[in-house]
């Protein structure tokens, strides 16, 4: 006796949310029956594994039907074949847009093609989550990329509308659109130690002041690339390294200010003028996309790496770059103060944000 | 002209790429009605096409508009080929033809291809303008309601309930026409679809007709059936009760919307009445048992009334002929007494009564309090026929005749019984090739038309327990004559009543009775059986297949009635059996809710017994199962919560009873005097039941007995509406269906052996069910409707359709029996009018075969009630008057005190009061918990007819399936949203025929369903200022509702 057909049809869509998550991990269905068998529910429900079977079987069907709605979440909201209750289709959603730390942190910055989609053998192999989920994660990520890349108006707002993620996801989908965009390195050796956050940090920074948008917020791409202009000026920083006067004059400023509040002031001291440069550099190169990419990889190089090996606490690092950023504003032979507040703001976020072990 | 359809096409979303190339479709609408059609502009390049068409106008006759559905086909456009079809709507505009259901359909529809399934959607508005139409010989029945739920519905007050009305009409099924050799599969299942929405439109004009002629504005538990015969034909027919209904928020009597003969109403009742005296000429006293003579030689000869004389000069032919031959002939109303003094009495109230034509038939299943008197037992009749061509549709007297000749035979049954009427009736068909199993069944009883007219019937349940007999044992109490019972039962005096007699057991097709007495909950019982068959063809089929019958429906009674009494129950209500007829076996299968009647006495034990003496080991063994099963009984009765109170000393002893008392028991008293005899009569109440284990089947059985698991804790299961000893539901409900499919093993096709898979089969599906709908915990699976059938040789097929109600744990609420005691008194009053009625029933004592025997191509299996007594059981009600004097309360009562009433209220509150707009909840029960029905908005039928050559590609049978259930589901959903309303009550799967072929990567399957659409509020929405409790709840009792994190 076999079962030729088993199906069970409610009229509001029954959501086991445990049976959710094994789909999404990617699970088959009978590696979904045995994890559900080591549960233990059959013992809290009396039930029989030909039970657990006929119904993890179920709920792959309904969720394999809702995919196709669950790639464009509006569609899910206003489609009549599933009553499923407003509550359940947020769940939905955003368990399905959810990613993997691991999945996430091989992928970001990378291009989202074919040839990246390719890797994802070796990811799954590497991160230990299955095939089938890093590929459910990287065509999401794929999929918010093409629809909000080119549109207009704030990029977590685009994609909050078009695909009802909470806020939080939408600003980590933002992130990722915004890495894949700029295809920023973040899979360096010496950048492992940082977490999907701290470049998500840095990534809501950036878009909210080195973008396009952070000065018109009317044109195409404003939130996705950045702000063309502002990266040539940013030539005009090396001023402040390149004139001798305005680099000692800086650095007295902060060594007055700091004396005496810092832990490691003498390292400080010594080290400033390699500092500076490092961080000024950065900025003057920055009009070179591959400079750009490597954004991340400079800055630890220059800064953290540096402090660190000094052992810098990190209340230190904040009290010196609070100083170093406002110390600019005192050198009279500076004329752009303005320029330098918009670099020097992000960046002291980010390296606050970057700098842990 | 008497009507005005018209239809403005607004606008599309979600359509399928037609054009690969542009990725886009280039869509337009063709709006068909008739033979009009009308198309929109083609909105080019886009899957969300904004239309915004004209008001396309079709002028028809209101017939018609009875008739065709309205088609709208949504079309690609291609300039150089043909225009692709994307798929059609069709529309039932049926509901917009009352004045008072809905008056516009406006809304977003699935588009559906019956290649594809849904394809996008489409919205529409639909307007309907009625001219009044003053014609006589009209053949419309505009504005006659339909309702499948079989009460009176919860908004309407019945004024008179007219009786059984039934129609049928047969055609061509056009996938077995030659063309659909030539034509593809879409057009063929096309135009099975437009045919089978034509043919139930057409069969519900008719019906509407026979109605508007009863003088009634209404059916209720309207029954709608496909036969699809293959080769010989389709046959659609319907039962329904024709009622008249009163709006219950409007006093003034519905008059149907067009043209209704009120003037006429008030005359039709009296002119065929020439003994309006009808009333005085019985004594109110008791009657004793003279009052029923079931047999036509004892017919006892009392001054019958002119309705009694009416009906067996009926000339006989009428019934044969069905449809055709009434309309054609004579009104013949045949009224039951309607006395002048009544009316006098009541005043102005002048057409309350109780007509019936020639079947005294109810599809209800619940009444009217007092309505139901006393009730028999269950009648079921089967006949197995050969199918031919129909060879003409306008005449479809074979069909007719056929089912005639059945209900005949169940007529003659109820009377048989001592019952003049048959209540839950209903009819179904199963069919194997040219094989057909006609079969219906009912539950015998005595009505009181006169507690009808006395005005006291209110369809609003709250209303309705105000009205109620005594202590809700009147209709165990047995209605014949205990000297002459038509089978051998036990009976004894009324457990609750201590005067009338009551048997042993009950079992019935109806719902419980709103005011029963009930000890514990009930819970679904099952029978289970499987009989092999050779393949045979014709004649020699038809044969087998009667041979078997008996058997089955004899197994299958024992089965039952060893299951309940397993339960440690006595009474059955909603019995459903059915038999299923395949290629190589027969398939029996009946479900009903067993309960334990406080008025019944205690079942009787099981007792095994093994014919082998002398074997140490052998009676060790039989020792070992009894006291298993005497263990199950007492598990049994802790689960179900039934102790009765302890009526005399002997009663709770051993299960077992000593056979040699029973004899006593069946000469007891003939005449039911007042005086109660208590302590006498409880010896012969605990019949036990012998099961001998001598040979392996009747192992098997034990075993099967056995192993019937009971549900998990927090569960509870039944296949009536309300589960009896359950009241206090909260709001939320789950509707589903669960399909499956086994395929067998042709190895060993044992009896045995299909026996063991079946029965696993159905249990594995239950156990299924509750794992499923685990979360809703406690909850109660009501309604349960298992429908069995056998695609092919080694295929079973079940499907379950049923609803999860939740309830509330913590509050055993008997608000019920607080209002029962309360009325007490009154209804008591009223009773001395009682037994006129029934009294006219014994004399219309027909001859119970009026047709001749079968002809050669038709094998008559003959009742199984006449040869196999055991088999109905049946419960007589006497026509003594119950007098005040012997009414005796047992019912304790269990106030609810107002801390509990008002947790009630809360719990009750809608757990989605804040959904979205567009829920559609649904459900086979005729009410939603924790709200109330404000409208009617007319009835849903629809078919679907689903094929894929991509079997595989759609996730296989399984895939396949699911998806087109959920279609379904959500094309009722769409149609109920679009007539304003939030709810289908009464909903119901009624086939569901599923065909695959594999090999060839095909499937087909057919889906018909139906319900009443209604508009519903929640009880805490009623309240005027319902303060923050029902919100707050409302908030924690929306699952998941912080998922946005």
């Amino acid at each position: 006796m076999t079962n030729e057909l088993d199906i069970f049809v409610g009229n509001t869509t029954l959501i086991d949310e445990d049976v959710y998550r094994l789909w999404l991990d990617g699970y088959s269905v009978n590696d979904a029956v045995a994890l559900r068998v080591r549960s233990g529910i059959l013992e809290q429900t009396g039930a029989t594994a030909a039970v657990l079977q006929s119904d993890t079987m179920d709920h792959y069907r309904t969720f394999h039907m809702l995919e196709r709605l669950l790639h464009a979440p509006p569609k899910l909201l206003h489609q009549l074949i599933f009553q499923i209750p407003p509550s359940r289709q947020a769940l939905l959603i955003e368990r399905y847009y959810a990613f993997d730390e691991a999945f996430v942190r091989e992928v970001l910055g990378k291009k989202l093609s074919k040839g990246t989609k390719k890797d994802l053998d070796d990811i799954s192999t590497k991160t230990g989550i299955t095939l089938k989920s890093c590929r459910r994660q990287f065509d999401n990520f794929k999929r918010v990329f093409k629809v909000v890349e080119e549109m207009r108006g704030s990029l977590v707002d685009n994609i909050q509308q078009h695909f009802l993620l909470s806020d939080r996801l939408a600003r980590d989908y933002a992130a990722i659109v915004f890495f894949a965009n700029n295809r920023f390195e973040t899979g360096k050796k010496k950048l492992q130690y940082l977490s999907f956050g701290d470049f998500a940090f840095c990534a809501e920074l950036m878009i909210q002041n080195w973008t396009l948008g952070a000065v018109d917020s009317q044109v195409d791409d404003m939130d996705v690339d950045l702000d063309k202009e502002f990266l040539q000026d940013l030539k005009e920083l090396k001023v402040l390294v390149a004139d001798k006067d305005l680099l000692d004059l800086h650095k007295s400023l902060v060594c007055t200010a700091l004396r005496g509040k810092l832990g490691v002031f003498s390292e400080m001291e010594a080290n400033f003028k390699n500092l500076s440069r490092g961080l000024v550099n950065v900025a003057a190169k920055l009009t070179h996309n591959k400079d750009v990419r490597d954004l991340f990889v400079d800055l630890v190089e220059k800064f953290v790496e540096p402090c660190r090996s000094d052992h810098w606490p990190l209340n230190d690092v904040r009290l010196f770059l609070n100083q170093y950023s406002a110390s600019v504003h005192s050198l009279d032979g500076f004329r752009h103060q303005a320029l330098w507040d918009r670099y020097m703001g992000t960046l002291r976020g980010c390296l606050l944000r970057l700098y842990h072990d | 002209m008497p009507g005005k359809l018209k239809v403005k096409i607004v606008a599309g979303r979600h359509l399928p790429v037609m054009d690969r190339a542009s990725d886009l479709t280039d869509a337009f609408v063709e709006v068909k009605f008739g033979n009009t059609t009308f198309k929109t502009d083609v909105y080019l390049k886009s899957l969300n096409p904004q239309w915004n068409s004209e008001w396309f106008k079709f002028e028809v006759d209101d017939e018609d508009l009875q008739d065709e559905p309205l088609q709208i086909t949504v079309l690609d456009h291609d300039t150089y080929s043909a225009n692709d079809a994307i798929g059609k709507v069709y529309i039932d505009i049926d509901p917009l033809l009352y004045s008072e259901a809905a008056t516009v359909i406006s809304g977003w529809f699935p588009i559906y291809d019956t290649i594809h399934g849904i394809r996008g959607e489409i919205n529409v508005v639909v307007k309907v303008d009625l001219f009044n139409d003053l014609n006589r010989f009209r053949q419309s029945s505009c504005g006659v309601k339909f309702f499948c739920t079989t009460s009176i519905p919860k908004c309407y007050r019945a004024v008179i309930i007219h009786g059984f009305v039934e129609e049928l009409v047969v055609n061509e099924d056009p996938e077995y026409q030659w063309i659909d050799r030539i034509r593809t599969p879409r057009a063929s299942n096309e135009a099975r679809q437009r045919l089978i929405s034509l043919m139930s439109g057409e069969l519900q004009r008719k019906i509407g007709l026979k109605v508007l002629e009863m003088r009634g504005n209404a059916v209720v538990g309207y029954l709608q059936c496909f036969d699809l015969e293959g080769e010989s034909g389709l046959v659609v027919r319907a039962i329904g009760t024709a009622c008249t209904l009163d709006k219950l928020s409007s006093p003034a009597a519905f008059l149907p919307a067009c043209n209704s003969p009120s003037k006429d109403m008030k005359e039709i009742p009296f002119n065929e009445d020439p003994n309006p005296n009808t009333h005085s000429s019985g004594p109110s006293t008791p009657l004793k048992n003279q009052t029923y003579s079931f047999s036509p030689s004892k017919s006892y000869s009392r001054q019958s009334s002119s309705s009694d004389t009416d009906l067996s000069l009926t000339p006989k032919t009428g019934m044969g002929s069905g449809s055709a031959g009434k309309e054609g002939g004579p009104f013949k109303a045949l009224l039951r007494q309607q006395t002048q003094s009544a009316l006098e009495q009541r005043g102005g109230s002048p057409h309350r009564f109780c007509r019936r034509r020639e079947f005294p038939f109810f599809t209800l299943t619940a009444f009217p309090p007092g309505f139901l008197v006393h009730v028999g037992g269950v009648v079921s009749a089967r006949s197995v026929k050969l199918l031919d061509r129909i060879h003409n549709p306008d005449e479809p007297e074979t069909r007719d005749a056929w089912w005639a000749e059945i209900r005949q035979e169940i007529k003659s049954h109820a009377k048989a019984l001592g019952c003049h009427a048959v209540v839950g009736y209903s009819e179904s068909t199963s069919i194997c090739e040219e094989v057909c199993i006609l079969s219906a069944s009912g539950t015998a009883a005595v009505l009181n038309p006169r507690f009808l007219q006395d005005g006291t019937v209110e369809s609003c349940l709250e209303q309705r327990l105000e009205e109620n007999l005594p202590a809700g044992c009147g209709f165990c109490h047995i209605p014949y004559d205990e000297l002459n019972m038509p089978f051998p039962a036990h009976l004894t005096y009324c457990y609750n009543c201590r005067k009338q007699k009551v048997p042993d057991v009950l079992f019935t097709t109806i719902d419980l009775p709103i005011d029963a007495t009930v000890i514990g909950k009930g819970c679904l019982i099952q029978a289970r059986l499987c009989r092999l068959k050779k393949k045979a063809q014709a004649e020699a089929n038809a044969t087998a297949i009667s041979n078997l019958l008996p058997f089955m429906e004899y197994e299958v009674h024992t089965q039952l009635m060893n299951k309940l009494k397993l339960k440690g129950m006595n009474a059955l209500f909603g019995l459903r059996i059915q038999i299923t007829v395949g290629e190589n076996m027969l398939m029996g299968l009946a479900s009903a809710t067993g309960v334990y009647l406080a008025a019944l006495p205690l079942p009787g034990g099981i007792q095994i017994a093994g014919k082998t003496p002398n074997d140490g080991s052998y009676e060790q063994h039989v020792s070992h199962m009894q006291k298993k099963i005497n263990d199950t009984i007492a598990k049994n009765k802790e689960l179900y919560e039934i102790n009765p109170p302890e009526i005399s000393e002997e009663i709770i002893g051993s299960p077992i009873p000593e056979p040699r008392q029973r004899s006593r028991l069946l000469r007891s008293q003939s005449e039911s005097s007042d005086e109660v005899t208590e302590l006498d009569l409880s010896h012969g109440k605990k019949d036990a039941f012998v099961l001998e284990i001598d040979d392996t089947d009747a192992m098997e059985d034990v075993h099967s007995l056995l192993t019937d698991v009971p549900p998990p804790s927090g569960f509870y299961s039944c296949n009536t509406e309300i589960m009896p000893g359950i009241n206090n539901w909260t709001s939320e409900i789950q509707m589903f269906t669960s399909v499956r499919v086994i395929r067998l093993s042709s190895l060993n096709l044992t009896n045995q052996a299909l026996n063991k898979n079946f029965n696993d089969l159905c249990e594995n599906l239950l156990k299924s069910l509750y794992f499923k709908l685990r979360s809703m915990i406690p909850c109660c699976l009501c309604h349960v409707n298992f429908t069995v059938s056998l695609p092919e040789d080694e295929l079973i097929q079940v499907t379950v359709t049923a609803v999860a109600i939740t309830f509330d744990k913590n509050q055993a609420l008997q608000t019920t029996k607080t209002q029962v005691e309360k009325s007490l008194q009154r209804a008591s009053t009223d009773n001395e009018e009682l037994l006129q009625f029934p009294l006219e029933l014994c004399s219309d004592s027909l001859p119970s075969h009026p047709f001749p025997p079968a002809k050669a191509t038709s094998v008559d299996y003959s009742s199984f009630a006449d040869r196999c007594s055991s088999w109905i059981e049946l419960i007589k009600l006497k026509a003594q008057t119950i007098r005040r004097g012997s009414i005796k309360t047992t019912v304790t009562v269990e106030k609810a005190s107002p801390m509990n009433e008002g947790n009630f209220r809360n719990r009750s509150a809608p757990p989605c009061a804040n959904s979205t707009v567009g829920v559609v909840k649904m459900t086979p029960l005729s009410f939603i918990p924790g709200a109330k029905i404000t409208k009617y908005l007319g009835i849903i039928n629809m078919f679907f007819i689903r094929e894929t050559t991509s079997l595989r590609e759609e996730g296989g049978v399984s895939g396949f399936l699911h998806a087109f259930v959920a279609e379904v589901f959500a094309m009722v959903r769409a149609h109920v949203a679009a007539l304003g309303g939030n709810a289908v009550v009464s909903y119901i799967m009624k086939q569901c025929v599923f065909m695959e072929n594999p090999n060839k990567n095909q499937a087909q399957c057919l889906i018909n369903v139906s319900g009443d659409a209604v508009v519903f509020v929640h009880e805490s929405e009623l309240e005027v200022v319902s303060s923050q409790p029902p919100t707050a709840n409302c908030q924690s009792s929306c699952p998941g509702g912080d998922v946005t994190t």
